[in-house]
């Protein structure tokens, strides 16, 4: 295994931990699933690291491009794309409203 | 990196016990992966001296849809009770979605060039499964955005939906996959069990039909999802 | 370290990772992003055990795993997707409540 591999490696490895603490962590949702859609590239390139092209291609057109297009597609019709939990965590339940009529 | 409003109320108990929790169950499955048996070479050499009687080369291929083509046959039920579930809520397949701005002309050239070339590339990677990386799933998966981008440009690709032959092209490739695997359990005796001389051509069929499939299947997940306003329109009816 | 070490700890690493913001956020999508995560480090870990027999070919059985895996988690995920819609539809909220009721 030659130096460049093992640096692509490690790099591969560590960017993908870190794009998951991302998505978990922030706030704004849309940054979240776009952040997803990048990781999922990047898992393709893993695969293909790992010898294994036929789950990169898999990965690249359903795990990161079909997922992200229904995250997306479904957070268009969510009324707020920010996780308003992180602010809202001790208000009391009256907070949502529920006299809005659907 | 991570903004929190409320640092106080992050250290509550349950959540911490849920943190060091999940922190052990991390580590076991660490020490359980590292603790692993060694390699089995002996299913290695089977699948080595089996693939040239599989009748394909690529031995992802051979595994998926020869010896483990059940698995692969429940993948698809899989999928076609998502399909399933999706269409058994009312508001599906809102004739357009009244949340996409009207198409540009950018996008509608994209389209007109990019999706006749999809329609290759999936032909292509569906033969070349057999001796190359590819196969059913990624050219299903191909056809499938392909969908995706006629309908996220705004054309009306979704009137298509509604007919019975969209119906048999999502149930085709089950269909299709069973009645090989009973024929073949007919001509030899056990089910999925494809004739020695014939794998290769079975291979091929089956494959063919789950890429309409999974194409199929793939648009309709993406269309399926209920709007958040219905239209309650008396002449939008289901045929 | 070996290939199937690094890629077999990033897994777990991103198994975990997705385990923890499964249970502890209450956003839906964000919910759904994390099994996602979950899946996807089972996956790395099953494409790093193809790779621990580092002569030649990797193990094809894990690969054929992998695939199905991800189709069904597209699948898993499209469906959830649509419940979440469903559900901001009837209550209009899109995260589970604080308190554990309905």
């Amino acid at each position: 295994m030659n130096e460049q591999a093992w640096l692509l490696d490690w790099a591969l490895a560590i960017t993908l931990v870190g794009l998951a603490l991302q998505v978990l962590s922030t706030r704004n949702l849309f940054k979240a699933v776009v952040y997803f859609i990048a990781f999922g590239l990047l898992l393709a390139l893993t695969w293909v690291r790992l010898e294994a092209v036929d789950i990169a291609l898999a990965e690249a057109a359903i795990g990161a491009g079909l997922t992200g297009v229904l995250f997306l597609t479904t957070l268009s019709h969510l009324e707020s794309t920010t996780d308003s939990d992180y602010e809202s965590r001790d208000t009391p339940r009256q907070e949502h409203p529920d006299d809005e009529t659907r | 990196m991570m903004k929190l409003d409320n640092p106080s109320s992050w250290f509550s108990l349950p959540r911490f016990l849920v943190f060091l929790l999940t922190l052990l169950l991390t580590f076991a499955l660490g020490m359980t992966l590292f603790s692993l048996p060694p390699a089995p070479f002996q299913l290695l050499d089977t699948i080595h001296r089996s693939l040239p009687h599989s009748g394909v080369t690529n031995p992802v291929t051979a595994v998926l849809l020869n010896f483990r083509a059940y698995d692969t046959l429940l993948e698809i039920g899989v999928l076609l009770v998502a399909v399933f579930g999706i269409r058994a809520f009312p508001e599906a397949f809102q004739e357009h979605s009244p949340s996409l701005p009207a198409p540009s002309e950018v996008l509608l050239a994209l389209v007109r060039l990019l999706v006749p070339l999809m329609v290759l590339i999936a032909g292509y990677l569906l033969w070349a499964g057999s001796h190359a990386p590819g196969g059913a799933f990624q050219a299903g998966a191909v056809l499938g955005a392909g969908a995706v981008l006629i309908l996220l440009a705004g054309l009306p690709l979704s009137k298509w939906f509604h007919g019975w032959w969209f119906r048999a092209a999502l149930i085709l490739g089950f269909m299709l996959f069973l009645g090989v695997g009973f024929w073949a359990m007919a001509m030899e005796g056990h089910f999925l069990e494809y004739p020695r001389d014939r794998a290769e051509d079975l291979i091929l069929l089956i494959e063919a039909a789950l890429t309409v499939s999974i194409g199929c299947i793939l648009a309709t997940l993406f269309l399926g999802l209920p709007d958040a306003a219905p239209v309650k329109d008396a002449a939008n009816e289901k045929s | 370290m070996s290939q199937f070490q690094l890629y077999g700890m990033t897994g777990v690493a991103l198994f975990g990772l997705g385990m923890y913001a499964v249970i502890a956020h209450a956003h839906l999508i964000r919910k759904i992003l994390a099994i996602n995560f979950m899946g996807s480090g089972i996956f790395l870990v099953l494409g790093a055990v193809a790779r621990r027999a580092s002569e030649g070919m990797p193990d094809p059985v894990p690969h054929a795993m992998v695939l199905t895996g991800i189709v069904v988690a597209v699948s898993a995920t499209a469906f959830s997707l649509s419940l979440t819609r469903r559900i901001h539809t009837e209550t209009g909220r899109s995260s589970l409540p604080r308190d554990g009721g309905t």
